[in-house]
């Protein structure tokens, strides 16, 4: 620890650090805009200067940026000094000579860095009495709106978009006091991560369009700490609603997930919890039915049928337990095939009895060499992709260390480092996003990857079974990959259940096993399919095959079928017979689809938004999320629907049940896998210091104005939340919330996501109580190891047949997601991928139908080509509603 | 008086030959220094005062003294040609005629440093330079002074010329990096200085090109030699020039010292009939203006500083007293609110806003609160405040104005005109 | 497409730089010495050519003086405005121009011959105004010599 003096007080300080970031951990407001805390410091802005002073007996000081100033032992420095209070409010007056002041008819405005910035300097007078120039905006598709004129040129957008996240699409142009942020034409951003514009930039240049469709002030909105529900991550979100709908999505800061970011599926996805398709009203055999009514009509088929109940892996914890406990243990499906279910347990298995841990994203971002076994992650977990092209600078990053560059001088580390990067090895079925950053690439079948994988962990433990018959130069990439993990200090091996073979994840578990035998300070992540595959693989559960068993052999003949589309698990003739089979069919949930279209029951179930309930991500945390809105119809949680079905059929144990902590403190005492669930947020009865609850809503100075006065002047009560200690209006307390329950960032001067500094322990570490979620799946590093021994056969291509494998879109592969208006747009058509050399073998040209079957499924597709998937095998984007499912990888057979 | 850097300078205007440059010794230096350690040459030039040309005045050898010698190659020597700074043009006599001057003296430092790549990082309107450069490096190559193992040393340096594409920022050393780079022509922090990471991230020296050519002189006769051809403290001879209403614009090779009154009434003939001297930028367009009372001032570093200014460049634009000071004070300010590269606020904003304000007072549309807020930039744009020396620099004409023709100010707000 | 000849002399300048997109700036020299000016369609093939994104070259290209992203004419008039050639009277040269073309400072002629440009200091101040078409470099110039500097272009 070290002393800083900040206006002759002294404050322990960690010395190190830029002064800026220093004094903001401290709590003084210190106003920036070209400094963040991921992307670090440049110096452009000019706007946080201080006073440093060379000593004590300095009384004159020198004007300095402290964000390129490190903080060091008895340093003396001031905020308050004139100099630099007056200079601070001339760097605002300067960016408002071009700044249109369009704060009432800006998206920004009320949650703007900028305005707060202002107001934080003083600067109002405007002396600049000349014309403003002016831009023209380009339209960039359906995430982000574009607005230069309010542009206060701070370059956190191109930091962010180029240097951080790696686009290439978007840059800054021209020069002088015409700088210009954008496309070199306009265009759709190609980036997964242009949403997080909105957010790094400080002003409305880059707002979100799809906010601005239904457009509300941050301050009118109420908001819900939530997790993200379209992939397995569990990014932490914030979600915020207004006059029932859901408006906009923002980031939630989690020290170890997702940092400040989260991609596009996580930020507009959202659009499916307003969209047409939703479940609104019960229905019953084609008619709209109230609540009692069915949930008469359910509790008497209950008693009088044989039920079976299919969970799934996009519902939260409580939902599947509360449906096991209604159909009893022995008929609760898990809901997904049989080979999912089996990669799901497999991983489970992989991160519960291996010595080896998972680490979390923000360990991955630090890692110093990567090997992917199989993931194309920007389409199957896009932040996990996000943090490794941080990973890549770790190991250049030693010789800015060398040379005394603080990590946070960013132009200067970039400078040092320039193309360098560290080692990154992807073997995946067909081309990633990640392969511009890629030491190497691995194009193969599953079955090819895994013996590369498995000749890697041989390589490096010759315990480790051998592969026999790698051609040569697989061998040498093993050799390759082996020299660069033991050069690592933090080296991570990522694998996954998206090629769906277990072979593949077996090889990646073998490689961090044997590194982990050699001492090394290895990871291992797994990505699952959904965002709570794991938490339903740690319940258990039946395959879904056993269920369609059931029903065919008459051991069951009526389904509840909750938050889940079969035809999305299952083939389209499998899925058929089985609801043909049932007499009844009782869908339990929030959006329409292949299955609901069968229902005899219709229930309809919240989204995240209208829910309360838990998730398990790929990293075995279990984390809350928090309902938004109550639905004015009878939309509810599955969790509470199956209460009021178990009630209704008089079910002695969940008659018992009330709400969603004693379901909660349910699970975690009787299964011992998620123990702990309980911590994961405070009990809903428990509240504030001052004895009030955590407000969902912003706090007014004005107080809160009645929304519904157009209808009536007797404003009805608003709704009470019986399954948290947080309220539905800005009444509550006002003091910081425990960090499972942070609704939105603000702090007085604050009103933008910026105030998330306040919130953390220091700046850009853990948020003050430490961060939310309860990791389930610690493992012991001393379980012995016990390496997978079945090597798969090498891959032999079959003439007139492919071995099809499935690809995916980070837009179109997940469910939810794809319902989304935006979405939807950037949705590709159905295709198939394979090897250009193949298909001109067929005499078949680039956009060509193929025919081809997989068992009984027959597909016709435009041919998209590939120069490096290996031939013989071809892909499959599986998830697109266009694309009919079929148990993958699978041979397809060539019509002729 | 000696003239070492023009001396060999043909009356005809054609360039210096590798022959003709090695028969007035040429590239015995060179020789000299290959016995030589890097840190004795690094000694010497540091001994001899010598201090950089460019405008910044640093000691060349302390310069040199910050690279790591031991550092892996590669490592980076390069000669700033980009002369860009308005009324500076005495680069170019040097570049246009004794070429390999700029060689061999680069080939000194690249040694001194131990660099073994090296750029001449040209303006793009020194058409004949490039020829001219470019034939001299392919001379030096033939003959062996450059390449590997120059004249059987051991020490290698290749030298390649590259031609800017017009920014007056390439004259700030990282800025130049940066467009040597093959991107924006931003400057860089410092720290970390491009003697530690700078071309490509690797040790880097940038120097000025009449530095350079006085390398070889300062190897082949000495410290004290350098130091004595001047008149002042600050060592060497100085290649000063005069533009503006005088009879006879140049530019002339003098002893450091010599003063404004000489180089006017002297070298540049005096003022053109008619016309009074009023003042001068002594060293470029970024200098304060230097004024009769400052005729005597020797024209070194330390005496133009002690005088309010900087030497910089050393290339006087004269202002006489048919010319109206604000506009002329609104063409430079224009100029450098047209070369802001638009990375840091204060000069990206504040430069327009002061070209605007001087704009309107030019034509008549001035205020008296305009003084001030022309007061307040030249403050708020001081060095430190923004992120190079851009912008203090474009302050330093504007405060000098302020002071020393403040009345011109207020004739023109007050009569609402411009009364030239 | 990029010709065969521009490629040669792009690949020298790549020849000089550890990395290839660092001589992205010679290869736009390159093309606009061949093509006058530097078009959308001509920018996305050097991006390509360079390995680089059309957005990362755009940013190159937009930022210096001498690369130029609008058509100019067959010859291009360089006149200098900094403050010697002030002091010495450019602006009466510009109304000159203009007098005489047709076109002020951006402009170009509709016979598409000349393309008037402003430029800061073509560094040869002692013989002010000065002004450069194309390649070559005019001192000392006075409105009388104008027309019949201009009339050798044609």
């Amino acid at each position: 620890m070290a002393t800083l003096y900040i206006d002759n007080k002294p404050h322990e300080i960690k010395p190190g650090n830029s002064l800026l970031e220093t004094c903001l951990s401290l709590g003084f407001d210190l106003p920036y805009f070209c400094w963040h805390p991921a992307l670090g410091s440049v110096g452009a802005c000019r706007q946080c200067a201080v006073k440093v002073f060379k000593d004590a007996d300095d009384k004159k000081g020198r004007l300095m940026m402290s964000c390129m100033e490190p903080a060091t032992d008895n340093q003396r420095i001031s905020i308050l000094d004139k100099d630099a209070v007056e200079f601070r409010a001339g760097v605002i007056e300067w960016l408002m000579t071009n700044h249109p002041h369009d704060c009432p008819v800006c998206d920004e405005g009320g949650s703007c860095h900028l305005q707060d910035m202002t107001v934080m300097t003083g600067h109002a007078y405007r002396r600049f009495q000349y014309k403003k120039r002016t831009h023209l905006n380009q339209n960039l598709g359906p995430f982000i709106n574009h607005e230069m004129n309010r542009c206060i040129q701070c370059y956190r957008c191109v930091r962010f978009y180029n240097d951080y996240a790696g686009g290439t699409d978007f840059g800054v142009f021209a020069s002088k006091a015409n700088v210009y942020f954008g496309r070199h034409e306009e265009g759709t951003l190609e980036s997964e991560f242009s949403g997080n514009l909105a957010e790094v930039c400080p002003t409305g240049v880059f707002t979100d369009k799809t906010l601005k469709q239904h457009y509300t002030r941050k301050w009118d909105l109420t908001m819900s700490p939530s997790i993200c529900q379209h992939c397995s991550l569990g990014c932490n979100i914030i979600a915020g609603e207004r006059y029932g709908d859901l408006r906009m999505i923002t980031n939630r800061y989690h020290g170890e997930i997702n940092g400040y970011f989260i991609c596009d599926r996580g930020r507009y996805g959202y659009e499916f919890v307003n969209s047409e398709g939703r479940i609104r009203q019960p229905i019953l055999h084609q008619h709209v039915v109230d609540r009692e009514k069915i949930l008469t009509e359910v509790s008497v088929l209950l008693k009088n049928s044989k039920v079976i109940g299919i969970g799934s892996p996009r519902a939260s914890l409580q939902s599947n337990f509360v449906l096991k406990e209604l159909v009893g243990k022995a008929h609760f499906y898990q809901g997904v095939s049989t080979r999912e279910q089996s990669m799901d347990e497999l991983a489970l298995a992989i991160l519960k009895d291996g010595p080896v841990r998972t680490p979390s994203m923000k360990e991955v971002e630090e890692a110093d060499a990567v090997l992917i076994l199989g993931e194309d992650l920007t389409n199957t977990a896009p932040m996990l992709a996000l943090a490794i092209r941080q990973s890549i600078r770790q190991e250049p990053m030693k010789e800015a260390a060398k040379i005394s560059i603080p990590p946070w001088n960013d132009a200067a580390v970039r400078e040092v480092i320039q193309d360098k990067k560290g080692p990154l090895y992807v073997a995946t079925v067909a081309e990633t996003k990640l392969d511009d950053v890629a030491t190497s690439t691995y194009r193969a079948a599953p079955e090819e990857m895994a013996r590369l994988g498995f000749a890697v962990a041989h390589l490096l433990d010759q315990t480790a079974p051998e592969v026999i018959g790698l051609n040569e130069a697989d061998l040498a990439l093993a050799n390759r990959i082996v020299h660069s993990l033991l050069s690592a200090e933090r080296p991570v091996i990522i694998s996954g259940s998206s090629c769906q073979s277990e072979s593949v994840m077996k090889a990646a578990a073998n490689v961090s096993w044997a590194l982990h035998k050699k001492n090394k300070n290895v990871g291992i992540v797994l990505t699952v399919p959904e965002c709570n595959s794991l938490g339903l693989a740690m319940m258990g559960g039946n395959p879904m095959e056993a269920a369609f068993q059931a029903v065919e052999n008459g051991e069951a003949d009526t389904v509840i079928i909750m938050e889940n589309d079969l035809y999305r698990h299952s083939s389209k003739t499998v899925a058929d017979k089985f609801i043909s089979r049932c007499k009844n069919v009782i869908v339990l949930d929030h959006s329409h689809h292949a299955t609901s279209a069968n229902a005899h029951v219709l229930i309809p179930a919240g989204t995240f938004a209208e829910a309360d309930g838990t998730l398990v991500n790929n990293e075995g945390r279990a984390q809350r999320f928090f309902q938004v809105q109550e639905s004015a119809n009878t939309i509810k949680e599955s969790w509470r629907w199956l209460l009021d079905i178990g009630a209704a059929s008089d079910n002695a144990r969940i008659k018992q049940w009330k709400n969603f902590d004693d379901i909660t403190v349910t699970i975690a005492n009787e299964e011992k896998l998620f123990n702990g669930i309980d911590k994961v947020s405070p009990p809903s009865d428990q509240r504030m210091a001052d004895g009030q609850r955590v407000p969902r809503q912003p706090h007014r100075y004005s107080g809160r104005t009645s929304m519904l006065a157009n209808v009536n002047v007797s404003e009805p009560k608003p709704p009470e939340d019986y399954d948290s200690g947080m309220s539905y209006t800005m009444e509550g307390s006002r003091t910081l919330p425990p960090s499972s329950m942070i609704p939105f960032f603000w702090s007085p001067g604050w009103n933008s996501v910026q105030s998330v500094n306040k919130y953390q322990k220091e700046v850009g570490t853990a948020l003050r109580d430490g961060d939310p979620g309860v990791r389930l799946l610690e493992t012991n590093s001393d379980s012995p190891v016990d390496y997978f021994k079945e090597i798969p056969e090498k891959f032999r291509a079959i003439k007139n047949q492919l071995w099809i494998v499935s690809v995916y879109h980070i837009f179109g592969s997940e469910e939810l997601s794809a319902k989304s208006a935006s979405v939807a747009q950037r949705v590709p058509g159905s295709y198939l991928l394979i090897h250009r050399n193949d298909s001109e073998a067929l005499k078949l040209t680039e956009g060509e139908i193929i025919e081809f079957q997989i068992k009984e499924q027959q597909y016709r597709l435009p041919i998209k080509w590939s120069d490096s998937i290996a031939q013989g095998t071809a892909g499959l984007p599986i998830g697109l509603n266009s694309v009919p499912y079929v148990d993958l990888p699978a041979w397809g057979i060539l019509k002729k | 008086m000696e003239k070492p850097l023009t001396q060999h300078i043909r009356k005809d205007g054609r360039p210096l030959t590798l022959k003709e440059y090695e028969a007035v010794g040429g590239y015995q230096a060179l020789r000299k220094i290959l016995k030589m350690t890097p840190k004795e040459v690094q000694v010497l030039v540091k001994e001899s005062n010598l201090r950089g040309r460019g405008g910044a005045g640093f000691n060349t050898g302390l310069k040199w003294s910050f690279v790591p010698l031991n550092a892996p190659k590669p490592k980076y020597l390069i000669a700033n040609a980009d002369e860009m700074e308005p009324g500076t043009f005495k680069d170019r006599i040097l570049l246009e005629n004794t070429p390999h001057q700029l060689i061999e003296g680069m080939i000194l430092s690249a040694y001194a440093i131990q660099a073994n790549e090296s750029f001449v990082f040209l303006r793009w309107a020194y058409k004949t330079a490039a020829a001219v450069i470019t034939n001299a490096i392919q001379e030096a190559y033939q003959a062996g002074y450059l390449g590997n193992n120059i004249l059987g040393s051991g020490f290698d340096l290749n030298m390649h010329l590259h031609i800017g594409v017009g920014r007056y920022m390439c004259g700030e050393e990282t800025a130049l990096l940066n467009s040597l780079e093959g991107k924006r022509a931003i400057p860089r922090a410092k720290p970390p200085f491009p003697q530690v990471s700078g071309l490509f991230g690797r040790p880097t020296i940038v120097n000025n090109v009449e530095t350079l050519c006085n390398i070889p002189h300062i190897i082949n006769n000495g410290a004290e030699w350098f130091q004595k051809l001047s008149h002042t403290g600050d060592a060497g001879t100085k290649l000063y020039g005069v533009s503006g209403k005088v009879k006879k614009p140049g530019a002339w090779e003098l002893p450091m010292g010599t003063t404004m009154r000489e180089l006017i009434e002297e070298h540049a003939g005096g003022m053109q009939d008619g016309l009074k001297f009023r003042g001068a930028l002594p060293g470029g367009a970024s200098t304060d203006f230097l004024v009769s009372e400052h005729m005597d001032v020797p024209m070194d570093y330390t005496s133009v500083a002690a005088a309010g200014s900087r030497l910089g460049t050393g290339t006087l634009i004269v202002l006489d007293d048919k010319t109206c000071p604000v506009g002329f004070v609104e063409n430079l300010q224009h100029f450098f609110a047209q070369e802001s590269c638009g990375f840091c606020t204060p000069c990206r904003e504040g430069l327009p806003w002061v070209e605007k304000i001087l704009e309107s007072i030019d034509s008549g549309e001035g205020r008296h609160e305009d003084l001030e807020l022309l007061e307040y930039h030249t403050k708020a744009l001081s060095p430190g405040h923004t992120f190079c020396a851009l912008a203090p620099g474009a302050m330093e004409p504007l405060q000098s104005a302020l002071k020393y023709f403040r009345e011109d100010f207020e004739t023109h707000i007050n009569e609402h005109r411009c009364p030239y | 497409m990029l010709t065969t000849e521009e490629k040669y002399e792009i690949d020298k300048a790549i020849h000089h730089v550890p990395e290839k997109k660092a001589a992205c700036i010679e290869a736009l020299k390159v093309v606009q010495s061949h093509r006058r000016w530097i078009s959308n369609e001509t920018l996305c093939e050097v991006a390509e050519y360079m390995e680089m994104s059309p957005d990362a070259l755009e940013a190159v290209s937009t930022f210096y003086n001498m690369l130029f992203r609008k058509p100019v004419g067959r010859h291009v008039i360089l006149l200098c405005d900094s403050i010697s050639c002030w002091v010495m009277g450019y602006k009466e040269l510009q109304q000159q121009i203009t007098k005489r073309l047709g076109i002020t400072l951006g402009e170009t002629t509709t016979d598409d011959r000349f393309t008037l440009l402003p430029n800061c200091c073509l560094g040869t101040c002692d013989c002010a105004p000065a002004l450069m078409i194309d390649n070559d470099l005019y001192r000392n110039v006075t409105t009388e010599q104008l027309d019949e500097i201009l009339k050798k272009y044609e």
